[in-house]
């Protein structure tokens, strides 16, 4: 019984049921295999987060994006700037309370170095609808080296819980053939 | 020797009764501290499942229930309600009765119990005071810079000291039950789970206290920052890890069911000591399931923390996932049900809802919480699903569907063994948990579903409707989260009847100490006795063989399902 002492006190001693050896053997393996797949995919695969990340102040953070803006603005939508980075070039996205800034046009199939980070307090980055999911914290910038594969407008939304606007905190990238 | 022996017999005091239909010994400062633990759990399992029905019913689109501030507050309560204090109040309960009870030993100083038992109340209703009034809403993972009242956290503080505390009173339990020798050879396996749990209890309750401290501190202005991924580190230190408490807590009920409902015994002691061995070992690498979408972690830190190195805690899920439908099937078959792969399986004692409460978690932890818990631990994958409502999908079919349900179903032995009541509405307590079962499973997996199509989790508005830029999720989602809607009532109306059943049953149930009353919903008559032991080698299992190999098929298309819609995202190289 579960709940009894154990009546072999040598129960270390008993033979073990083959068909728990079996299995044991069974998942152990599957362990294995899902654990070197993962190393795997950092060579065979296409999709790995980078971890470049820098440590940064969200003021200096601020003026780089805002600079990064101004230099690349085409236009502008519901007074948020539209920037337009040529292909290939390090391309900035804020968080803050409540935006993703600024709105991003980008070039399907370029590669960009995409630098991530907050203002304020943690966010989290949800593009869709491909469903890409990366948490951004302030103080630290990330570099993902991203290359759309599908032109089209993706909307950002936050879902990492930042206080009472979190649900109107959203952004946008436009990606163009 | 023979002095500390002396000592022992001089404080030996106790006051026992033996339980006649178990023929345990039970002491009465454990049996009112399990009473006092158990009946805390419930009230807070109420409080908390109702905010989550809140929650859900918000959460319908078609609803939309509360405003975006109650929501929340609620949301943030919902979490420390259920997820902390119903669960680790009874987890407590456990451990007194896997120590004092089943060990047939004293329970160390009740008095220290007794002031963990107040620190645990106070703190948990310290919490809820700073919730409630309105400045905490920092949902119950509280990531600086945001930041709560600094009772939010000092509740949280005491609550753990107190439950760190009644561990204490366990570990000393077990030292009394030893030293007096109330029992003969090694402990029973289900106190051994219960010892696993304790011990992940205090490197979990330890992580609490390093950065829930300073996290206090800053919040009345002592401590000018916090680092926001360094508290994501360790603060999941405790936050997932204590979850690997309920884990280890609910396979020990899953076993003590099984014993006590069909007469179970472990296939063999070894390999299921061992899969418990494995949690203690490994478990506590879990916190990096919460940073594999985060900056400033290294891709090999993240690949050997999240697998918990080389899915060595899974490992022993997995063993644990044959071992106990296997003693179960081999206590059917002795029992009688012999015929073809699953006569065991049919006629087992589905009326008996502590039977049936466990299979499901049983069968629901495995093939929900657990699947969805490798996929979403996956480095890469988890870039599909991180903070989506999958989320919480995953975790309600661990924490609700396992953890919960299990524990309901052990409440159906709590209260006729130690709060000596038969269990009132016999009829209903039958289908609570099918009804509880089918609505928290349909909460798991339409929130997973609802993950998949992009939907966030923690949030009010999922149509944006205020936003500036505005955007549009896939309408698949919304029904989503319609259906999680729904099961969520269902789920509720299954939790109510819980709370009606065991308050019922504490206040008007039929009493059992006196009298030779049989109970509603008997133990097997082998509870009573010691069984045999030993390896019974003629045993054959094509019942359990044919159920993990449906698990270990659904595992296998389920990851590799996930790592090709991984493959058609944008590349990031």
């Amino acid at each position: 019984m579960a709940i009894t002492p154990p009546e072999n006190r040598l129960w270390w001693n008993e033979p073990i049921e083959r068909v728990e050896i079996g299995w044991i053997v069974v998942a152990f393996l599957w362990g294995l295999f899902m654990f070197f797949f993962m190393i795997a995919w950092h060579f065979i695969g296409g999709q790995n987060l980078s971890t470049e990340t820098y440590r940064v102040t969200p003021a200096a953070y601020e003026e780089k994006v805002a600079a990064f803006a101004e230099k690349y603005q085409v236009d502008d939508e519901m007074g948020v700037p539209i920037v337009r980075p040529p292909a290939g070039e390090d391309v900035y996205l804020l968080g803050r309370l409540w935006e993703w800034w600024p709105i991003l046009e980008l070039k399907k199939g370029q590669s960009y170095r995409f630098h991530l980070s907050s203002v304020d307090w943690q966010h989290g980055f949800s593009l869709q609808p491909v469903n890409i999911n990366i948490s951004v914290h302030p103080g630290y910038e990330q570099i993902i080296n991203f290359t759309p594969t599908e032109a089209g407008e993706y909307g950002i939304a936050c879902n990492e819980y930042c206080g009472i606007g979190h649900h109107l905190m959203t952004g946008r990238i436009r990606v163009v053939e | 020797m023979t002095a500390i022996d002396a000592s022992y017999a001089g404080t030996a005091a106790g006051n026992f009764r033996t339980c006649r239909y178990t023929g345990l010994k039970v002491d009465s400062a454990a049996q009112t501290l399990i009473k006092a633990n158990a009946v805390a759990a419930v009230i807070f399992l109420a409080v908390g499942g109702l905010m989550g029905l809140l929650v859900a019913l918000t959460r319908w689109p078609a609803v939309h229930l509360l405003p975006s501030e109650w929501f929340y507050l609620i949301l943030t309560g919902h979490g420390a309600n259920v997820l902390l204090f119903w669960i680790i109040f009874f987890e407590i309960a456990i451990l007194y009765f896997a120590s004092a009870v089943l060990l047939g030993s004293r329970l160390a100083t009740p008095r220290i119990a007794w002031a963990a038992f107040v620190l645990m109340i106070v703190g948990a209703v310290m919490t809820n005071i700073a919730v409630f009034q309105g400045d905490s809403s920092v949902m119950f993972t509280s990531y600086p810079p945001m930041q709560a009242a600094p009772h939010f956290y000092l509740g949280l503080i005491v609550f753990a000291v107190g439950a760190l505390v009644a561990v204490g009173v366990f570990f000393g339990t077990l030292v009394i039950a030893h030293g007096e020798r109330t029992y003969e050879g090694s402990i029973p396996l289900v106190t051994f789970g219960a010892l696993t749990a304790a011990i992940i209890a205090v490197f979990t309750l330890a992580s609490g206290a390093i950065i829930l401290v300073p996290t206090f501190l800053w919040s009345v202005g002592l401590i000018s920052e916090m680092d926001p991924l360094l508290y994501k580190v360790i603060w999941w230190g405790m936050g997932h890890s204590s979850q690997q408490i309920n884990v280890a807590a609910h396979v020990s009920v899953w076993y003590a069911i099984g014993a006590l409902t069909i007469g179970a015994k472990p296939l063999s002691e070894k390999v299921s000591r061992s899969a418990f061995l494995l949690y203690i070992l490994f478990l506590q690498l879990a916190s990096a399931h919460h940073l594999l979408a985060d900056p400033g972690m290294s891709a090999s830190w993240k690949i050997v923390n999240t697998s918990y190195l080389m899915y060595l805690a899974v490992l022993g899920s997995m063993i644990h996932g044959l071992t106990v439908p296997g003693a179960l099937e081999a206590a059917q078959r002795r029992n009688g049900y012999t015929k073809g792969a699953f006569e065991w399986l049919r006629k087992a004692p589905w009326g008996n809802p502590a039977f049936a409460g466990m299979f499901l978690s049983l069968v629901m932890f495995g093939f929900i919480g657990g699947i969805s818990g490798v996929v979403l631990g996956t480095e890469q994958l988890n870039l599909l699903m991180h903070n989506t409502i999958y989320v919480p999908g995953h975790f309600h079919g661990t924490v609700v569907t396992g953890t919960t349900l299990a524990f309901m179903a052990m409440t159906y032995y709590v209260l006729p063994l130690i709060f000596q009541r038969d269990i009132i509405w016999p009829k209903l307590a039958r289908i609570q948990p099918y009804l509880f079962g089918l609505g928290a499973a349909g909460i798991s997996l339409f929130m997973m579903g609802a993950g998949t199509l992009g939907v966030p989790r923690r949030h009010w508005d999922m149509s944006f409707t205020d936003a500036i830029l505005q955007f549009e999720l896939p309408s698949g989602g919304f029904l989503m989260m319609g259906l999680n809607g729904l099961s969520a009532v269902v789920a509720s109306a299954g939790g109510i009847l819980y709370i009606l059943i065991t308050v019922g049953t504490v206040l008007w149930g039929k009493r059992l100490d006196r009298g030779e009353a049989p109970l509603t919903f008997p133990l097997h008559k082998r509870a009573a006795t010691v069984a045999e032991y030993g390896s019974h080698a003629t045993v054959k299992l094509p019942g359990t063989i044919i159920l993990v190999t449906i698990f270990f098929v659904s595992f296998v298309l389920y990851y590799f399902v996930n790592w090709k819609y991984l493959s058609e995202l944008w590349l990031m190289r």
